[in-house]
């Protein structure tokens, strides 16, 4: 019995050290930021806290002001944490910009807007969780006024949520997922397998990786390139896109020396890199996120001695972030190539630059490149529910999929029956001084400046 | 050992001789194909052999560095220290942590960045082995003569403890150059340091041990100290004496990987060789240093005193004790350099892949703990030559299989040298203790 107190007292100690521990250092955080150009960081646990404090908010203004208690909501499901992070604040930012720009309210009145930023990251993982994300899907689907379901950014966590959404005939409108199978004819079964009422339920204001596919590998053809390798992380989207790039890279006469999915968390790919460098390519290309180590991929590449003027590096979406050159380092990430699908910020249209000006103004920052998806996902689900007024699941998915020449910040666009974006345009960035910087642009099937 | 005297030893030996013949001539037979593809390969590039028999060797070293932990602490007290993956990424963390602060690259004179590396090293093997200490102190000890299963459990949470702390360090910003948050760091050290030896020395006679709590109190107040002086003297002086500072190394977002900056030679810098097959400085590096770490282990081991005492307890904690080994002190020796050499595994790697994120531990701790099952848990020897092993063979598969199929071909592996040798390759000195 005399050890208790002893182990009480460290137990107290502990916690007391990490409050003390956490407190200068999230005060030195935002100190600090003011310095640091980029996104808008809060840390994991202040991202959780100000989603709390956001959500239990957005509650009191439903009750306050709904009066006849009236209340859609509407759920995101996006990962909050890890690698991803900077992009979906992006989004989540945008998201509440587009819904409250019409105070939170549509049908003039008769419905208020709860929206509901969840998470689908764990910390211990760093980035999308199976588990959390099919928990998202069931709590909204569970919840009698949950109407949208915005999400997913990451492909393979939507395999897992649309058969849920499916069921319960609620829309799922996503900022970000470009696997094509979950549209498309891709894999076995696909995409019929994902619903299984035979009812589609899922858009995306995105463009898919069958543009992606084609578009890097016509950047790499234009780039003068004859032999590349391609690696990709495992995971649908990474698995995906590299097997598009692959197709097309073929047809277009470019030599694929070989094609590897590789262990997301090796400690070091020298070996890999070896060999590769003994097939001299002029390109590797990655497909795959940079929580899947693909930073530490373009770092051992030229560790084994391939150089940047003889071997280029190129990626998807999935590494056009700026946690891909922290990854990377500055000097090392210099003069990737990243593509991401949609109009680049600059050449958005009059609409575009007052969202771009707007953002800033709120929240400080230029928005990552997926901001814009989010608030022109946002901004399909006010133009459906006041179309339908009604908190009726099917009718409201119907309207989503009825979208036709919507007029939004990234031009005039449609869904088609499946529920792509008619939107087929790919911007091209390259790293230059430790910046993603725009490069070329793609639009209906050529490169130009 | 007391039962396979006991068992008529012959008829066995027969069995299994045959069995084994059989699965191995079987083995052969499924992977014949694979066999002469691999030969044919070989044959026609020898060079890229060579090339990748210096990355598995590279690759080993560093895991044989990190299995020495695991062997060192399992055979002395037969626990597997599933923490120990995790006090190596602590020491990469520490490094890049130290490194950023005292903003060292590849363009600071070698006169200065010898002597800080090593010193850097030092500090990173401190800290590690001191973790390690601290580990086997409140989670451990308590739990030796509990059943086997719980201190397996307890390691298990120190491991979780421990990412955890990874997670939290990753999240804080370390600016490049940033000199005051290394003067707020070592100042509270170095007083409570001072405070201990004046302590000791006034209280010279009294016989007064310190209890586990007390230590746990300096800890917690040089730990607060450190972040009170950060800040203190990161807005208080920082403004007097301006310093320009570099990037904030973490990165925006704490689970993320970092990149701990090139100090050995830089990627463009010419390599120490090029043909027959590329040699870096930083392959050198790795292997004078893990070559280095490795003989110093064994000797001192082997022909010290104390080492011998460390044997002593390995084979009878009991009988040790009765011959006047502290037997506490010598487990606690053991996790001291156990976690100092996952300390400075942690600092190779950190310099030789650039990179540090918190989940680092667990992939680098299974192959290393692979690594020592396969060349005998406990044996010293035996753990170095299963590290260069696994390392040798991951080099390989990546080569002549596929990369997706590295772990199935380690593991495999593993599996069939268990079959024939079930206590590892150089098992053999350990199973001594009833």
């Amino acid at each position: 019995m005399k050890r208790v107190p002893t182990y009480f007292l460290s137990m107290v100690l502990a916690t007391a050290t990490l409050a003390a521990c956490g407190t200068p250092t999230g005060t030195s955080t935002t100190t600090q930021n003011t310095t640091v150009a980029g996104s808008v960081a809060t840390t994991s646990a202040g991202g959780a806290a100000t989603m709390a404090a956001t959500s239990a908010a957005d509650t009191t203004v439903a009750a306050s002001s709904g009066g006849s208690g009236t209340t859609i909501r509407v759920y995101s499901s996006l990962p909050r944490q890890g690698q991803s992070k900077s992009q979906t604040d992006s989004v989540v930012n945008a998201i509440k910009m587009r819904f409250a720009e019409d105070k939170n309210q549509v049908c003039g009145g008769k419905f208020t807007i709860d929206y509901v930023d969840l998470d689908d990251a764990t910390a211990a993982k760093g980035s999308w969780d199976e588990a959390a994300e099919t928990g998202n899907a069931n709590k909204a689907v569970s919840d009698p006024v949950g109407m949208v379901y915005i999400g997913t950014f990451n492909s393979g966590a939507a395999k897992l949520s649309i058969p849920v959404l499916n069921n319960a005939n609620m829309v799922m409108i996503s900022p970000a997922n470009t696997y094509v199978g979950l549209t498309k004819p891709l894999a076995a079964g696909e995409p019929d397998k994902y619903y299984p009422n035979g009812k589609r339920n899922y858009t995306r204001v995105v463009t898919n990786d069958a543009v992606q596919g084609l578009a890097d590998a016509a950047w790499a053809a234009k780039l003068g390139i004859k032999k590349v390798y391609i690696l990709d992380d495992q995971q649908a989207y990474g698995q995906g896109v590299a097997g598009l790039f692959e197709k097309n890279a073929k047809t277009m006469g470019i030599t694929v020396l070989g094609h590897e999915g590789i262990q997301a968390k090796e400690q070091n790919y020298t070996s890999l890199m070896t060999k590769i460098k003994d097939l001299s390519p002029d390109m590797v290309y990655f497909g795959g996120i940079v929580d899947n180590n693909a930073g530490q991929v373009l770092k051992d590449m030229r560790a084994v001695g391939m150089t940047p003027d003889k071997v280029k590096f190129m990626g998807p979406d999935g590494i056009q972030t700026d946690p891909f050159i922290t990854a990377a380092g500055k000097d090392i990430a210099e003069g990737t190539y990243g593509t991401v699908a949609g109009l680049p910020l600059s050449k958005l249209g009059p609409k575009g630059q007052a969202f771009l000006k707007a953002y800033k103004d709120k929240y400080g920052a230029d928005p990552q490149s997926y901001g814009p998806f989010g608030y022109e996902a946002a901004g399909v689900t006010l133009a459906a529910l006041n179309q339908v007024c009604k908190a009726d699941r099917a009718a409201i998915r119907d309207a989503v999929f009825a979208t036709k020449d919507y007029d939004g910040i990234l031009g005039k666009w449609s869904f088609d029956k499946d529920g792509d974006t008619t939107l087929q345009t790919i911007q091209g960035y390259i790293v230059k001084n430790g910046k993603w910087e725009e490069a070329n642009f793609f639009n209906n099937g050529q490169w130009e400046k | 050992m007391a039962q396979t005297v006991a068992t008529p030893v012959v008829p066995i030996a027969r069995r299994r001789n045959w069995s084994s013949l059989i699965v191995g001539l079987l083995l052969l037979l499924v992977f014949s194909p694979l066999i002469v593809s691999i030969a044919t390969k070989i044959v026609h590039n020898p060079l890229l052999l060579l090339g990748q028999l210096k990355v598995g060797l590279v690759n080993g070293a560093i895991i044989a560095i990190i299995a020495l932990g695991y062997t060192l602490v399992y055979g002395i007290i037969e626990l597997i220290n599933f923490a120990h993956g995790d006090v190596y990424m602590l020491g990469a963390f520490t490094t890049l942590i130290l490194l950023s602060l005292l903003n060292i690259g590849t363009t600071t004179p070698w006169i200065i960045r010898g002597p800080v590396l090593l010193l850097i090293l030092a500090i990173v093997m401190a800290v590690c082995g001191g973790i390690n200490v601290g580990i086997e102190r409140f989670a451990y000890r308590r739990l030796r003569n509990a059943p086997r299963l719980a201190p397996l459990i307890s390691a298990i949470g120190v491991s979780f403890v421990l990412q955890n702390v990874g997670l939290v360090l990753g999240g804080v910003p370390v600016f490049e150059g940033d000199y005051w948050a290394l003067v707020a760091l070592v100042a509270p050290v170095v007083v409570i340091a001072l405070a201990m030896v004046l302590a000791r020395r006034f209280a010279a006679g009294a016989e007064r041990k310190m209890p586990g709590w007390g230590w746990l109190i300096l800890i917690v107040v040089a730990a607060s100290l450190a972040v009170a002086g950060f800040n203190l003297v990161h807005h208080g002086l920082q403004s007097a004496v301006p310093l320009t500072l570099g990037d904030n190394v973490m990165g925006e977002t704490a689970p993320g990987p970092k990149n701990v900056p090139e100090v050995i030679a830089s990627v463009s810098a010419k390599p120490l060789l090029e043909t027959p097959f590329r040699l870096t400085w930083k392959d050198l590096m790795v292997l004078v240093m893990c070559g280095i770490l490795m003989s110093s282990l064994y000797l001192f081991v082997q022909r010290t005193k104390v080492g011998k005492a460390m044997r002593a307890t390995a084979q009878d904690r009991d009988a040790a004790r009765l011959m006047g080994i502290n037997v506490d002190a010598t487990i606690a020796l053991a996790f001291l350099l156990g976690g100092a050499l996952g300390g400075a595994a942690g600092m190779i790697v950190g310099m030789y892949s650039n990179s540090a994120v918190f989940v680092m531990g667990f992939t680098a701790g299974l192959r290393a703990f692979t690594s020592a099952v396969l060349g005998g848990i406990g044996n010293i020897a035996g753990s170095m030559l299963g590290g260069l092993l696994i390392g040798l063979i991951s080099a390989l598969s990546d080569q002549y299989i596929e990369t997706r199929w590295t772990n199935a071909v380690v593991f495999g592996i593993l599996v069939i040298i268990l079959v024939f040798r079930p206590s590892g390759l150089l098992g053999e000195d350990v199973g001594q203790k009833a």
